[in-house]
């Protein structure tokens, strides 16, 4: 299996796209963020169209408007954190737009329109490419690396909000740094596992480690771990039955873990 | 949509021209049905907090007409069965308090993108599905048949019913759920029910607005309505009002344009929701200065 | 084990012929396997100001829970208002423990005190016509009036998220007293007050309870914002009761007993009471503190 460079290149990307969704993940469900990110997912999507629409690359909207999203929701949100129904309105509206990216695009470019919608809401990670496979990886790492350097903070900021900023703890930065770093990792597993999907690699796994475990360090290590696995099961599944599409499988491998933690955890409970 | 009609900017002729198509009224029936019911169902979810489960059952609608499809049976039957899954599979949970962390929010979330993923795969199992993606996706108030109508009053009507039913021990159980199980209000069980009821809100929805808008027209006019005020009879009839003119409009201004309703539909809601929250800013800014 | 003779099941209290509002004798609360107490005597007369007192965990909820009907006792036998709890329901006002409001919480507090007149109600209302219009206005009349008797008129039209934790504690007061209940039972109303609220929140239930004569029975962390107003005090430790005046029971001695370790209650020179050396009582569950957004 591994002897395809589209293969190799689909476990680089997805490798480090899932341990960024996982890191991030972690976080994002004990921020009680996780519709901010579905927000973020969809905006991604409508972005991408909306580039395409007229004539850019998709990447560009991609990148543009999931990272204007995260920072308004940040900086709209008390204390960087704005409330379910805000976020709500505001994307429905921008999906709104996205139906008119997509009714534009329709009339443009006959013809390769499915494909591109196709792609962006569900991923094409087998097609990416040894350039961007590398470039999202790159990406991934790194804003992993960013959230894990400041896990003390974000984590002292989350639970305890008035000893952090009595501490000194930026809170609206941090928040709004926090939002950016996850409009980046959905703008990137985007590409990968799809808009829609991504959801799944942020939420499923940092639930199941949550679910398992209240340590920290543990459970960041879990959400990773978990993420990574499902993305390695779901490509190599996907290898082997092609007609199973690698963003479904990935997803419901992650998603299936999730089942299975909750399970086990209300039998111990 | 209709490239040929321009509004001669006479409300009546043009409503009249709208009119005269049995399809435009067709359409113009099912919004009103449809604006009703989502101002009602709508209002409840936003007191309740629950936008996130209402957008993740409006998303089930895909697997569920995917799966349909791929099985041979008729799309709406897919819709009603995916949205009732995914409601008890979301298990009306809500957060007991206020403060409580995201594990719940991961639920949700992992419902919806296990849905999602379901739906691409049948998708991809049968790529004769996806000739109907897009009004799956984007709704379609072209083809609508009396029969849908009539089934949609159907179900808007037991729906509406039901919430008007438990209207008062459904709101004790959203603002005050100890105070309420206190008094013997049965608060899981009106959980349960209400996220039910959402789904089949957002089932007999999104057949006509779309899969990506429904929510638009849950969410919007119910948060507009309690920015403006916090009495919940006022705001429950201010939602369907507001709704509805959204959906009248929207309708009326994507018939005489090139571009789809739904683009209009959340513009509407969007501008009306803006305009209430700087309406109450501005109100509020005056309170405390007098 | 009472510090004052054990009261009969059914004993009529020193204010004449009205029964007793709460009789609990010998009873016993067992769950999971595990007894929460036993043998505990309670009595509270008609009008009586009473706390129910001791450390976390000691089962003050699971007691107020067993009278309201809600647990069952494994032994023993527990009146209310003369009647089996269940019946007595609808003339118990109960307040349990409640998070405070969330500040976005667009809803009058004059809706949240009508709630608990037709919060259970399910179905249509009363309908149209004359009769529906007199029994509406009645209804609005009760509730203005139990607003009023809290003190609250002031602010009840504003959104419940806006006011203070004193002012919503009063809204709550106020939903529980438009039934006219006989009985106010109330869980930790005190927990997230400042000093001021508490003191002004007490002051309110001691006049409810002389001038309503309504028994008002009341959990709590500490007794000394209620020691002016207090009949009686029961206060749990150790799976065991004891019960009398407050000055009887919270002392050194008694808890000593209760607890079969040494116990120190000191006495300050304002009059406060602080009890030192009691424990926690052991959590079987672990908590894990969400502090979410």
């Amino acid at each position: 299996m591994l002897a395809h460079g589209f293969v190799r290149d689909a476990f680089l990307a997805g490798t480090f796209v899932a341990l960024a969704c996982g890191i991030a993940g972690w976080f994002v469900v004990l921020r009680a963020q996780v519709f901010a990110v579905d927000a973020l997912s969809h905006v991604a999507f409508v972005g991408a169209i909306g580039a395409l629409a007229i004539g850019l690359d998709a990447r560009v909207g991609l990148f543009v408007l999931t990272l204007a999203l995260g920072g308004a929701m940040g900086a709209l949100g008390r204390r960087g954190r704005p409330d379910d129904t805000t976020i709500g309105i505001v994307f429905s509206w921008v999906l709104g737009v996205g139906v008119l990216f997509v009714s534009l695009l329709a009339t443009s470019a006959a013809g390769g329109s499915g494909i591109a919608t196709a792609n962006t809401l569900f991923g094409s990670i087998f097609a990416l490419g040894a350039a961007h496979a590398r470039v999202a990886a790159a990406v991934a790492a790194g804003v992993t690396v960013a959230i894990l350097a400041a896990r003390r903070p974000l984590l002292l900021a989350t639970l305890d909000p008035e000893v952090a900023a009595a501490r000194g703890v930026p809170l609206r930065g941090l928040g709004i740094a926090f939002l950016l770093a996850l409009a980046l990792i959905a703008a990137q597993a985007t590409q990968a596992v799809g808009a829609l999907l991504l959801l799944g690699l942020v939420a499923a796994p940092a639930g199941a480690a949550h679910r398992l475990t209240a340590r920290p360090a543990l459970g960041l290590a879990v959400s990773g771990g978990i993420a990574v696995a499902a993305t390695w099961g779901g490509l190599a599944l996907s290898y082997a039955l092609p007609s199973l599409p690698p963003s479904s499988a990935i997803v419901g491998l992650a998603c299936g873990a999730y089942a299975l933690a909750a399970g086990s955890a209300m039998r111990r409970g | 949509m209709n490239a040929n009609p321009s509004p001669s900017w006479d409300p009546v002729r043009d409503v009249r021209e709208l009119l005269a198509f049995p399809f435009m009224v067709h359409a113009l029936e099912a919004a009103t049905i449809v604006a009703v019911l989502a101002g009602v169902v709508g209002w409840y979810m936003v007191l309740r907090r629950e936008s996130f489960a209402g957008h993740t059952l409006s998303m089930m609608a895909f697997p569920g007409a995917a799966g349909a499809a791929l099985a041979g049976l008729p799309a709406a039957l897919g819709y009603y069965v995916a949205c009732a899954a995914g409601a008890l599979a979301i298990g009306g949970t809500r957060r007991r308090e206020t403060r409580s962390g995201g594990g719940e929010s991961a639920t949700i979330g992992a419902v919806q993108a296990a849905g999602l993923a379901a739906g691409f795969l049948f998708l991809s199992l049968d790529r004769s599905v996806l000739s109907g993606l897009e009004d799956v996706l984007f709704g379609t108030i072209v083809g609508i048949t009396r029969a849908q109508v009539v089934t949609l009053l159907i179900v808007a009507a037991v729906a509406v019913a039901a919430v008007v039913f438990a209207a008062r021990p459904l709101l004790f159980a959203t603002l005050d759920p100890a105070g309420a199980q206190a008094r013997g209000v049965p608060v899981r069980a009106l959980d349960v029910g209400f996220m039910l009821l959402l789904g089949l809100a957002v089932a007999a929805t999104s057949q006509i607005t779309g899969v990506l808008l429904v929510f638009a027209l849950l969410v919007a006019p119910a948060a507009t309505a309690q920015t403006l005020t916090a009495r919940p009879g006022l705001g429950l009839a201010l939602s369907v009002a507001i709704a509805l003119a959204v959906a009248w409009v929207g309708l009326g201004l994507a018939y005489f344009s090139i571009y789809p309703v739904g683009f209009f539909t959340t513009s509407l809601a969007f501008a009306a929701y803006v305009a209430a929250r700087l309406a109450r800013a501005g109100l509020d800014r005056r309170a405390r200065r007098a | 084990m009472t510090a004052q003779p054990t009261a009969g099941v059914a004993a009529s209290a020193a204010g004449g012929g009205e029964p007793a509002a709460v009789a609990v004798r010998g009873a016993s609360v067992r769950i999971g396997g595990r007894t929460i107490w036993q043998d505990v005597d309670v009595t509270v007369a008609p009008g009586e100001f009473v706390a129910v007192l001791g450390p976390n965990g000691s089962g003050k909820s699971t007691l107020m829970k067993a009278i309201l009907g809600l647990l069952p006792l494994s032994a023993g036998a527990l009146r209310v208002l003369g009647d089996s709890p269940r019946r007595a329901r609808a003339r118990t006002g109960y307040l349990p423990q409640r998070h405070s409001f969330d500040a976005a919480t667009r809803v009058r507090g004059v809706d949240l005190v009508r709630l608990g007149l037709d919060g259970t109600r399910f179905g249509l209302s009363p309908g149209l016509g004359a009769r529906a219009r007199a029994r509406r206005r009645q209804e609005r009349a009760r509730v203005a009036e139990a607003i009023a008797r809290v003190g609250a008129s002031a602010y009840a039209q504003r959104p419940i998220g806006e006011l203070s934790g004193g002012e919503q504690q009063r809204l709550l007061i106020a939903q529980a007293l438009v039934q006219r209940p006989r009985l106010l039972i109330l869980d930790e109303p005190l927990d997230s007050l400042d000093l001021p609220s508490q003191t002004a929140v007490v002051a309110l239930l001691a006049r409810i309870c002389r001038e309503d004569g309504v028994a008002v029975l009341l959990v709590a962390h500490d007794v000394n914002p209620l020691l002016d107003h207090l009949d009686r005090v029961v206060y749990l430790a150790a799976g065991r009761a004891l019960s009398g005046p407050a000055a009887d029971v919270v002392n050194g001695e008694q808890l000593s007993a209760l607890y079969g370790m040494p116990i120190e209650v000191l006495r300050t020179r304002d009059g406060r009471l602080v009890v030192v050396g009691a424990p926690d009582a052991p959590h079987h569950h672990g908590h894990r503190h969400d502090h979410g957004p």
